[in-house]
């Protein structure tokens, strides 16, 4: 029989970031050996076949929408802003642990941070590359989407520098370059790891071209340092300024059920949290078919857990916080809203988002749960599914009903928007699939590093 | 380990950091230049008509007003382009045998307007008014250049929605006294500025910038 669990868990909470056992060569050994094997997993062309597939869905629905126009979207006034930008919102969302891990942690010096670093990163870029792509299909007309850009034009006109749509183009760009150039540095050593061991003269090229000539002097290093603590600096700003922004196209406008002040806190603890929920969702089965379990510790799911309920905390407040300040503003029309919420017609959706977001995440109050794989999996499933409802339900269920009775009306998304939401996310998997083939998906250096610091602790 | 890449390289990579900055600029600037330049806005280049028609002759060496011709810029958005009766009310006398007139004769003869080739085309878009520019002292000149040295018509500005708002961000800049909107030689004095805020006062002109102002 197995010892008491939770002795067993409480073993977890101080274990390791990394097992026992491992030398500096072996560490480098086992990561490379993904990229640089011979040997292809036959699940890797599994899931990367069907990831491809839900890619091509996403390209012939785009193509039909290029070439219909947004009208086969579900989308109609009053609810213009359909699952285009409930996508975007829950993407933009996602993209946000990486970040979070990667700068914050950085900063603070969480050694744990090391393992899924690299991985969340990714996952940031692969996911604002998803959310970036929705404002642009629901335009109307997609190819002028660089109106939005302050760009030389000879109408000597500036974007309207007034409108939270505009802010939304600086703070995702912006988040976008940080964190693909945050991602790229911290990638340069390994790219040189993995020159130097490549064998095909081809490999050589690519990885040898993307290193950009480190040798891995001290030199080299001090640059490395100074680089990834000022990029870290520039990023952590915006983890918070980003989803508070996205906030604001909610939050600026004076519709009932958008236009309140605890958006942008809410909306950042809320992107935080679903960007945890989509690392656990992807760092488990990673862990499980590469054989990382040693890398990825229990410790690593048992923290994250951990943040996953802090958020999620924060966004249940922000719930309470908003149905509270509705009645509390005596406002006719704010009450209304949220009165429709909870009884309307889509009353489901907001009773299973706070079945889902608030309830079932309390789970993780208990050590059990956040020490055992499956369940903090099915946690994480859930909150990414109902921090999607969330998004459905700030955007659509506000807008079919505001202020004028007249105007009312139902929505409902077509094949057009579910093909798109899919494609997505197979846009999603497609560049993490590639990601995890051809990049080391764990920071080699890092590690090594980890595995003389740690020497000192086993002893 | 052997290394995978000449020293050489070193100078390409620096290039194609330092060339992607500058082409990043360079490129934005590129569609700004074209777009504005005469080539696409065929601003500075006189046109070729059904009939030569000069309006140096006509405006400077005859002295007809504008409005002889263009009779409604006062009180419609449209200027007016001439019936060929207009035409014919000198030149059933004078020249009225010259080929180089016959088009205008035959437009006569048979009812049918002449062909004009536009010079100054604003797009569809754009809601522009001739009356109240001209009824707020901007002359006919301001916009459509030394008509006066014109032997075949051009058009003087590149009409570009930045030309427009240079004026409406400024209009100061460009008044002058009611009587002397038709003027085609009237030339700027030298206490424009002066003169330019007295008239914003008296005229009541305002700035007048919102989309909705042109775009409606």
């Amino acid at each position: 029989m197995e010892s008491d669990p939770l002795e067993r868990a409480a073993e977890i909470t101080q274990s390791a970031v990394i097992e026992p056992g491992y030398t500096i060569s072996t560490v480098t050994d086992k990561i490379s050996s993904i990229v640089l094997g011979q040997r292809r997993k036959p699940g890797w062309f599994l899931g990367f076949g069907a990831s491809f597939l839900l890619l091509l869905l996403l390209l012939y629905a785009v193509t039909v929408l290029f070439a219909m126009g947004v009208g086969i979207w579900g989308v109609s006034i009053p609810v213009g802003w359909g699952f285009a930008i409930v996508n975007f919102v829950w993407w933009i969302g996602i993209g946000h642990a990486g970040t979070l891990i990667s700068a914050i942690l950085l900063l603070l010096h969480q050694k744990w941070r090391t393992s899924i670093n690299r991985t969340a990163e990714a996952m940031t870029i692969f996911a604002v590359l998803c959310a970036g792509m929705f404002p642009l299909l629901h335009l109307g007309r997609p190819w002028l989407f660089y109106w939005l850009f302050p760009y030389p034009n000879t109408m000597w006109y500036w974007p309207q520098f007034r409108s939270p749509l505009v802010w939304d183009v600086f703070a995702v760009s912006t988040y976008l370059t940080v964190s693909l150039l945050f991602w790229f540095v911290g990638l340069i050593p390994d790219l040189a790891t993995l020159r130097d061991r490549a064998r095909t003269r081809a490999k050589q090229i690519v990885y040898g071209f993307l290193a950009m000539g480190w040798r891995g002097s001290a030199v080299h290093w001090k640059r490395y340092e100074i680089a990834s603590l000022l990029l870290a600096g520039l990023a952590t700003p915006l983890v918070v300024s980003v989803h508070t922004v996205v906030s604001f196209d909610f939050a600026i406008a004076i519709l009932p059920g958008w236009h309140t002040t605890i958006f942008p806190p809410y909306f950042v603890a809320g992107a935080i949290y679903s960007g945890f929920a989509m690392v656990l969702c992807l760092a488990i089965p990673l862990r499980k078919f590469y054989g990382l379990e040693d890398f990825i510790t229990m410790r690593h799911l048992d923290n994250m857990g951990k943040l996953m309920l802090a958020t999620g905390l924060i966004v249940a407040y922000g719930y309470m916080m908003e149905a509270f300040m509705a009645f509390y503003s005596a406002d006719i029309y704010e009450r209304y809203a949220t009165l429709n919420r909870m009884a309307g017609p889509y009353a489901a959706a907001y009773w299973s988002l706070i079945a889902f977001n608030v309830v079932v995440p309390q789970a993780l109050w208990s050590r059990r749960v956040r020490t055992s794989v499956p369940a903090l999996f099915a946690v994480a499933l859930v909150v990414n599914c109902a921090m999607w409802l969330e998004r459905f339900v700030i955007v659509v269920v506000s807008l079919h009903r505001d202020f004028l009775p007249s105007i009312w009306r139902m929505y409902a998304p077509t094949r057009w928007d579910w093909m798109t939401l899919l494609g997505s996310l197979g846009l999603f998997l497609t560049l993490l699939y590639l990601f995890i083939r051809y990049l080391p998906m764990i920071s080699i250096f890092e590690m090594r590093t980890l595995v003389t610091e740690t020497e000192g602790e086993r002893r | 380990m052997a290394q995978v890449f000449h020293h050489s390289t070193n100078l390409i990579s620096r290039l194609t950091i330092y060339g992607f900055f500058l082409l990043a600029i360079v490129g934005g600037f590129i569609p700004y230049w074209i777009d504005g330049s005469p080539y696409v806005t065929e601003a500075n280049v006189p046109k070729v008509q059904p009939v030569p028609f000069s309006h140096r002759h006509h405006t400077a060496e005859l002295g007809i007003d504008c409005r002889y011709c263009h009779t409604s810029v006062e009180n419609s958005s449209f200027a007016g382009l001439p019936p060929t009766e207009t035409c014919m009310t000198c030149h059933s006398q004078i020249w009225k045998n010259s080929p180089m007139l016959e088009p205008v004769r035959q437009s006569f003869r048979e009812d049918r307007s002449i062909q004009w080739v536009r010079v100054n085309a604003l797009p569809e878009f754009v809601y522009f008014d001739h009356s109240i520019h001209v009824a707020k002292g901007i002359g006919c000149t301001t916009c459509h250049g030394p008509v006066g040295i014109m032997p075949l018509t051009w058009a003087a500005n590149s009409l570009k929605m930045s030309w427009c708002l240079d004026c409406h961000r400024h209009p100061e800049n460009n008044l002058r006294p009611r009587d002397q909107v038709f003027s085609i030689s009237y030339v700027e004095p030298a206490n424009q500025a002066e003169l330019g805020a007295k008239l914003v006062k008296q005229y009541k002109v305002y700035s007048l910038t919102d989309c909705w102002t042109c775009h409606r």
